[in-house]
């Protein structure tokens, strides 16, 4: 049996670098066999001890093996709502792969091409309504309408509670469809993950900013019983720098809105977004490969990421560095930005950035960067995007009396997900700051099992 | 869907409607604005909240014709709906202990000013209005600013109704008449208030204005709207979009107001483009 994955088929980097269609294209049924053959159906499954929402994998692996997908994506279903959607973006060699038998003497089992291969099928497949669970009429509200918020409505969806989801914007889906770019995760999939949740009697409620149009108070009013807050760590970090006012600033998140939520991408868009001819990245995570990799797209003649550390601390996906690379973004490691330079017009015309070598390791157990003096240079930028971190929104915070929050604004909670206030629970970047869509999509569905036990007790008493 | 209840056309390029969306009508309050998506294709644009009727569930919004958006906007009718209306966004307007008030309006910016004079007068206080445009044909709610101030003086750049002049002129009298005022509010076109300051900083008089930069989310997570306040980076969408307006960098605030003035020329030719043959026909 093969030491090695089923290779992914992708678009070829050169294509792909002018096109937002998607980068991976997904396993054929054949490749999909002959990956779930490599599968040893462990007993002890370690792979499912490394997800964080404890997906049954060889179980569901094993229904691939025989043909049985829609099976397959049942499995999935009891412990994940968004099947599709992990499949892509988890980063499976720090989780479920990590843990697989076989990536002790060659490759893991590819368990998400299998996930998303099973997620695709279904969704190309599916006829009717999917099962509803009878309502046990309790209503839980959850705000915001990310991976934490879906996980958490879907799971209480499927143990009969009447969940409605309040989102801020016109479109569900957080992160997954203003921040993850069109080429990692195409927004039809996003579209038909949140359908599923429909289909299972989930409403929504677009266009509704809690702590504006109507505040947690109120949701108890109106008759919701627990309220789960999935909002999310949606306020940009800026990098204090002179000229960050400059024209062709932006931060990542106004960058990534535009161009994936408005579709600037598209040159029949209403939203403009300045299409860079040199584009400089200041950061290295996820969020830093996505803009770079767009910026690309829009069609700049160089992209180049700025970070302040080597690349071995890039704290980026290694799969989405290999694409960026392969795409043609420029790397420039051990710099840090000390000024944006404008022209006359106060438009942007370099970034002034400083060389940096690493010193002892800090708090965070990485080698700190140290400026080396003199070491000033100019890298001509005509687009500059902030990369470097987001932070909760204070929004919830500053209008809902009883919840606490850390210094740095983060949500606090116990080991439930209960916050400060009495049926108020949060979870994903909302309490942690930002992280990964899986941690966000496990926070909820833990919440939601906390949920569903506050609120039985609550009537088991009356 | 945000069902359109009245449209009404204020001058040639200024309208009114009155939007059905019960829960933002709920919640708003003076100085307070909406984002608004007029088609599924659309943008998303801030408007400041003109009116509201909690009782009948409206909010009203005046909007200018500048560009493509506000075109496509003014294309629907009574009994048609806008895609997205969310709100109300940013912090009301702080009146609490203002006893005399001059509040100072620039073209579409007295749609704004409006709530503000009206809440003002509500609460018992003085208030002296200075409503400016460029000609007679722009002047708008005339007759509900002098309902809702003690005096209200009307200025055309041209003369061609009320005094001839800026608003700086017509509020430098007034000053100089010996009126004195605890706040000055001005709401217009960035290079009006920036000199509205200018001239209320010589007299010592505090001046809030009322921001309007680029805004995508309007909720605080992207900082397209930022701004520098007394040197600090400010969102004018969570923190105002009200600001001491001796304290706000107006240039900058002007340059960054520019930054897709190219595309929004194109967008607007090529909306007209498509659109203007059938308008007339």
């Amino acid at each position: 049996m093969s030491k090695e994955k089923n290779a992914m088929p992708v678009q070829d980097p050169q294509a792909r670098a002018k096109n937002f269609d998607e980068v991976a294209l997904g396993y054929t049924e054949e490749q999909a066999k002959s990956e779930a053959d490599r599968c040893l159906n462990c007993k002890t499954k370690p792979c499912k001890c490394g997800c964080p929402v404890g997906i049954d994998i060889p179980e569901f692996i094993q229904k691939i093996k025989v043909g049985d997908y829609e099976g397959a994506y049942r499995v999935i279903s009891q412990s994940s709502s968004l099947a599709a959607v992990c499949g892509r973006v988890c980063p499976q060699e720090t989780q479920c792969e990590s843990k697989c038998v076989r990536g002790k003497n060659g490759e893991p089992v590819a368990i998400g091409r299998l996930e998303r291969f099973v997620a695709d099928w279904h969704n190309a497949h599916k006829s009717g309504e999917a099962t509803r669970t009878p309502s046990n009429g309790h209503k839980v509200a959850v705000v915001g309408s990310g991976p934490a918020g879906l996980s958490c409505a879907g799971e209480l969806a499927g143990r009969g509670y009447e969940v409605t989801v309040f989102e801020a914007l016109h479109t569900a889906g957080g992160v997954l469809v203003y921040g993850i770019p069109e080429f990692r995760l195409p927004k039809t999939i996003v579209a038909d993950e949140i359908e599923n949740l429909k289909s299972r009697g989930v409403k929504f409620e677009l266009n509704t900013v809690i702590g504006r149009t109507l505040f947690v108070d109120e949701l108890f009013d109106d008759g919701f019983e627990a309220v789960f807050i999935g909002s999310g760590a949606g306020l940009p970090n800026f990098m204090r720098i002179k000229g960050e006012d400059l024209k062709g600033v932006y931060s990542a998140n106004e960058f990534l809105t535009r161009v994936n939520l408005m579709k600037a991408y598209r040159e029949d868009s209403a939203t403009p977004v300045k299409r860079g001819k040199r584009v400089a990245v200041v950061g290295g995570g996820n969020v830093a490969m996505d803009a770079a990799r767009c910026a690309l797209r829009l069609g700049a003649d160089s992209v180049t990421l700025v970070y302040r550390r080597s690349e071995a601390e890039l704290p980026a996906r290694k799969e989405e560095v290999e694409h960026a690379k392969e795409e043609g973004v420029e790397f420039t490691m051990l710099t840090a930005p000390v000024e944006v330079l404008g022209d006359e017009h106060k438009n942007v015309r370099a970034l002034k950035c400083r060389k940096m070598t690493l010193g002892e390791p800090d708090a965070s157990g990485r080698r700190r960067p140290v400026p080396i003096d003199g070491s000033d240079f100019e890298l001509q930028a005509d687009v500059v995007i902030a990369a470097i971190g987001t932070s909760p929104n204070p929004l919830i915070k500053n209008t809902t009396a009883g919840i606490d929050v850390q210094k740095w604004g983060g949500i606090i909670t116990d080991e439930n997900g209960a916050t400060t206030r009495d049926m108020v629970y949060a979870g994903g970047d909302a309490v942690t700051g930002a992280a990964t869509v899986i941690l966000a999509m496990g926070a909820g569905k833990d919440a939601a099992e906390h949920i569903d036990v506050a609120i039985k007790a609550k009537h088991a008493r009356r | 869907m945000y069902k359109i209840l009245e449209k009404t056309s204020l001058n040639p390029t200024v309208s009114r409607m009155v939007i059905q969306a019960p829960r933002v009508a709920q919640k708003a309050q003076a100085g307070m604005f909406i984002i608004l998506r007029a088609d599924a294709d659309g943008e998303r644009i801030p408007l400041t909240i003109a009116d509201y009727d909690r009782e009948r569930g409206t909010v009203t919004i005046i909007y200018q014709i500048v560009g493509a958006t506000t075109r496509r906007l003014d294309r629907l009718g009574v009994g048609e709906c806008v895609c997205d209306f969310v709100g109300p966004l940013g912090r009301p307007t702080e009146l609490d202990g203002l006893k005399t008030v001059a509040v100072v309006g620039g073209g579409v910016g007295c749609a704004i000013a409006l709530p503000t004079a009206k809440r003002l007068h509500e609460l018992g206080a003085t208030v002296h209005s200075v409503i400016g445009f460029r000609n007679k044909d722009l002047v708008i709610l005339q007759d509900e600013f002098a309902a809702a101030s003690d005096v209200c003086e009307l200025v055309t750049d041209d003369g061609s109704a009320g005094k001839k002049g800026l608003v700086t002129d017509a509020l430098e009298a007034l000053i100089k008449a010996g009126n004195v005022y605890d706040e000055v509010i001005a709401i217009g076109p960035l290079v009006m208030m920036k000199f509205v300051c200018k001239l209320t900083e010589k007299y010592g008089i505090k001046t809030v204005v009322s921001m309007n930069p680029i805004m995508i989310d309007g909720t605080g997570m992207c900082g397209g709207c930022r701004l520098t306040v007394g040197g600090e980076m400010k969102f004018a969408c969570v923190d105002g979009p009200d600001f001491d307006g001796h304290k706000v960098d107006f240039d900058e605030a002007i340059e960054r107001g520019r930054m897709y003035a190219e595309f929004e020329k194109h967008a607007y030719e090529k909306d007209c483009n498509l659109f203007g043959k059938g308008d007339n026909a």
